[in-house]
């Protein structure tokens, strides 16, 4: 079977380019990026700021039950253009990584099918590299996080 | 850190990828990998080495001849390398799919 979502690394380069089609028209697809309470459900964080304007500022937070910051990720958006461009940047804080710029570009491939191409260019090939290796040790943490957060409420 | 890059260099081209699946069947002699490609003899014999030197292909000796074999555990190590990452991604937007898709039909 065809991968829906692929990665790409090339040698030698400092970015990622990351590819996805999407069973969504382009409006929806657009929208779960830019409605708060939808970042919210699919990414996993709470959202603090989301300015989806040209030179607006975003900030993301995953705290657990005891408010206790698991995670903050802030980042500036650098233009916006509805339906089409998102491009952005953004810092994890108390990481080990600098800030990455992320190009957003969506794109209607038919009435009801979207797909999105996300580049994003991190300072070095090093810190690209580091990024990928840790990409599933970071994304078991926030999932367990969000797993500690939810058992914590049914105490 | 040097070999990991040296990985990424050779997985990165084209025609060292084309080797990388011939010899995944089988074992194959320099001459034999080489037949398969336009591209001159001493170009491919370059991938050869590069593709040996990351231990990506190993060499055989059977009588006079050279066999060239995939290393599998290294191909799973880069693998293993890029498709956390992918799977990571595709989870995040599988279930952005299924919200949205619930969110249309709510409309």
């Amino acid at each position: 079977m065809e991968q829906k979502t692929t990665v790409t690394a090339e040698d030698g380069k400092q970015e990622i380019v990351i590819t996805r089609e999407f069973d969504l028209p382009l409006e929806l697809l657009f929208r779960a990026y830019t409605d708060p309470e939808i970042v919210e459900q699919w990414m996993g964080t709470k959202v603090l700021t989301l300015e989806n304007k040209n030179h607006g500022s975003w900030k993301f937070q995953t705290a657990d039950a005891q408010g206790k910051v698991l995670f903050q990720a802030t980042g500036v958006i650098h233009s916006f253009i509805p339906n089409q461009k998102i491009t952005r940047t953004f810092e994890m804080e108390n990481a080990p990584f600098g800030v990455q710029l992320e190009f957003l570009e969506f794109e209607k491939l038919t009435d009801d099918t979207s797909k999105l191409n996300m580049q994003t260019v991190y300072r070095s090939v090093a810190e690209r590299d580091k990024i990928l290796q840790l990409g599933l040790s970071q994304g078991v943490n926030m999932a367990h996080s969000r797993l500690q957060a939810v058992v914590g409420k049914l105490k | 850190m040097n070999l990991r890059r040296d990985v990424f260099q050779a997985i990165a081209d084209p025609t060292r990828r084309a080797i990388l699946l011939l010899v995944a069947t089988q074992s194959m002699t320099a001459g034999a990998i080489a037949s398969n490609f336009d591209t001159a003899r001493p170009t491919v014999s370059k991938h050869l080495q590069i593709l040996t030197e990351c231990e990506l292909l190993e060499q055989q000796q059977n009588g006079r001849e050279i066999y060239y074999l995939i290393n599998a555990k290294k191909m799973k190590e880069v693998a293993d390398f890029i498709e956390p990452f992918r799977k990571m991604w595709d989870d995040r937007f599988n279930k952005l799919e299924t919200i949205m898709k619930k969110y249309k039909t709510n409309k």
